[in-house]
């Protein structure tokens, strides 16, 4: 068996609350990730999946701190990882593109120049080169007419080709590992489409391996060959996606798919209800108990 | 972009005071020094001297000119100064906050606390008068403004999604420093500088004239008051005109300052009629 290119054992992530307590926010998360698979994250608002890819690029906020485990990327302990070393690593072994292409992009400068800016900064290649290189990885994102496009401002491009531009940012260096953070949530559904195909068919032939974090099931299902579901700072299943999806192990999980409507159900099983489940926000409202956050009562097996 | 009337009022007069300055050599009638005729002292405004003549009778005209150089050296280096102080105390504890943030607001809140002319005069006294103490003086006093709202800026700046974009794709804090909040906050900052230029020739003219500025036979607005002073009866044209000069050039500098920051500002502009 290889060595996973990711490995989390054990993640514990709090914040404090007062002096004296910690609140938890990741209790134990453990999974693997190989090289070149896609690994999706699903989970509810608050479940841990976006602190979870901001540990991994080692770039938690001030009252964020971890309290236990390891993250191993290719077998080196990334908390361990002085500053310098760390940024050497992110956006040129491990990238990440986020849910806001409105809001990611510089907007005083162009974004061929953008782009070149990674090759300068992690290859050392000169700007002349760099631009070249810059307008090459915005045809590789099937943006129309590269040349000239490398010279417009982020205001001149719609969502979708800016979505394409981070995505040329993020894979510009060639990296490992992708972590993308709900890359298509801010997209219309058929854009959404087209850049999820992107960034398959992208990372396939790179051999790039994917952590795809998202509350869309589907989207996860169209994507990643491995899914693991989050709830309240656990993992709380982990299966192939196929299996996951014909057979739920867990209660949650459970849950989350019958949370979703389905074309032709109503023919089919005549009309039900979809299962709602209770929000977490309200547990968050009796932060001032003891119990910082009462989770739901879970039935059916733990991972 | 819609420039008001006001800012077009404020670039026209801060056009005439460079136009002034760079071309007082050429445009003058007279030496704003060597000219000096006791015979002429004290003239009224006529076709020669068409600002009159001061007591020692030199054209009051073409020390303005000359004296336009000054103001402008000073406003301009001085704001170049306090901008390159200013942004970077205030872009570097904003961005890494902690106790360099603390360290900068605690010398930010001192100098807010000191009157800057007074400060100024006190640098002025340790170093002595002249053009180039006069510069350091000015350009280490009124930092704080531009500080804060590099600070203020920089804050805003830094949960702006390209800050946070440009941490995982592996930038240095430098290279966001300079390339991601820098080019973003130079709007407001440039008003600043406009602004400040105002209270920078201000001040020029109080030092000038309290006698630790330029030293004369040199002109510049602010000692030209002084020397009038004493004729302020006999010839006040001596006096009414670097006034006035002070006056227009400062109120140039200020509606510049305002009209910029109006037509840089998203949320005054469509407030506009």
């Amino acid at each position: 068996m290889t060595m996973p290119l990711l490995d989390i054992r054990d993640l514990r992530l709090s914040v404090p609350l007062g002096r004296f307590a910690l609140h938890p926010l990741l209790k134990g998360v453990s999974f693997q990730i190989m090289p070149g698979e896609a690994y999706g994250l699903v989970g509810e608002s608050g479940s841990g999946k976006s602190v979870t890819s901001l540990a991994v690029m080692g770039l938690l906020k001030k009252p964020l701190a971890v309290t236990g485990g390891q993250i191993l990327f290719k077998g080196q302990n990334l908390l361990a990882l002085p500053m310098r070393e760390m940024r050497r690593l992110r956006g040129n072994r491990i990238a990440m593109i986020f849910q806001e292409p409105m809001t990611a992009l510089n907007p005083l400068s162009t974004v061929g120049r953008q782009i070149a800016e990674m090759f300068v900064l992690h290859q050392g290649k000169s700007w002349g080169e760099a631009e070249k290189l810059a307008v090459e990885s915005l045809g590789n994102v099937r943006v129309p007419n590269p040349d000239r496009r490398a010279k417009n401002y982020p205001h001149q491009m719609s969502g979708g080709l800016r979505q394409r531009v981070m995505i040329a940012m993020a894979l510009a260096c060639g990296p490992d590992l992708l972590i993308a953070d709900e890359p298509t949530t801010a997209l219309d559904v058929t854009v959404q489409a087209e850049v999820l195909r992107l960034i398959k068919e992208l990372c396939a032939a790179r051999g790039t391996a994917v952590l795809f974090i998202s509350h869309d099931l589907g989207v996860i299902a169209s994507i990643c060959q491995r899914v693991g579901v989050m709830y309240s700072g656990c993992l709380v299943e982990e299966n192939e996606t196929r299996a996951l999806f014909d057979s739920p192990r867990h209660e949650y999980t459970r849950g989350l798919l019958g949370a979703l409507p389905r074309l032709g159900s109503r023919s089919e099983q005549g009309r039900q209800r979809l299962v709602d489940i209770d929000s977490i926000i309200a547990d968050r409202s009796k932060l001032t108990e003891s119990r910082f956050i009462t989770p739901r009562e879970l039935e059916g097996s733990q991972p | 972009m819609r420039l008001g009337f006001n800012f077009w009022l404020g670039a026209t007069l801060t056009a005439l005071v460079i136009f002034a300055g760079v071309l007082a050599h050429w445009i003058a009638p007279f030496d704003p020094v060597l000219d000096a005729d006791l015979m002429n002292s004290e003239l009224p405004p006529d076709a020669t001297f068409w600002f009159g003549t001061d007591g020692q009778g030199r054209d009051v005209y073409t020390r303005i000119l000359y004296g336009a150089q000054i103001s402008l050296t000073v406003g301009i280096v001085s704001q170049v100064i306090n901008s390159i102080i200013g942004v970077t105390l205030g872009m570097t504890a904003g961005y890494w906050g902690g106790w360099w943030d603390d360290l900068v607001n605690g010398l930010t809140n001192v100098m807010l606390a000191i009157p800057s002319l007074i400060f100024a005069l006190a640098v002025m006294a340790v170093i002595g008068p002249g053009l180039p103490s006069l510069l350091i003086a000015l350009g280490l006093t009124n930092w704080s403004w531009t500080c804060r709202i590099a600070r203020s800026s920089t804050l805003s700046l830094k949960s702006q999604g390209y800050v946070q974009a440009a941490q995982t794709l592996g930038y240095g804090d430098l290279r966001i420093m300079f390339t991601q909040i820098l080019p973003n906050m130079m709007g407001p900052i440039l008003v600043m500088a406009t602004l400040g230029m105002g209270s920078a020739v201000l001040s020029e003219a109080a030092l000038s004239f309290l006698g630790l500025g330029i030293q004369p036979p040199f002109p510049s607005w602010g000692s030209m008051l002084t020397d009038a002073r004493q004729l302020i009866q006999l010839a006040p044209w001596a006096a009414l005109f670097p006034g006035l000069a002070i006056f227009l050039s400062v109120l140039g500098f200020n509606l510049l300052g305002d009209g910029l920051r109006d037509s840089l500002d998203p949320h005054m502009r469509t407030r506009k009629p």
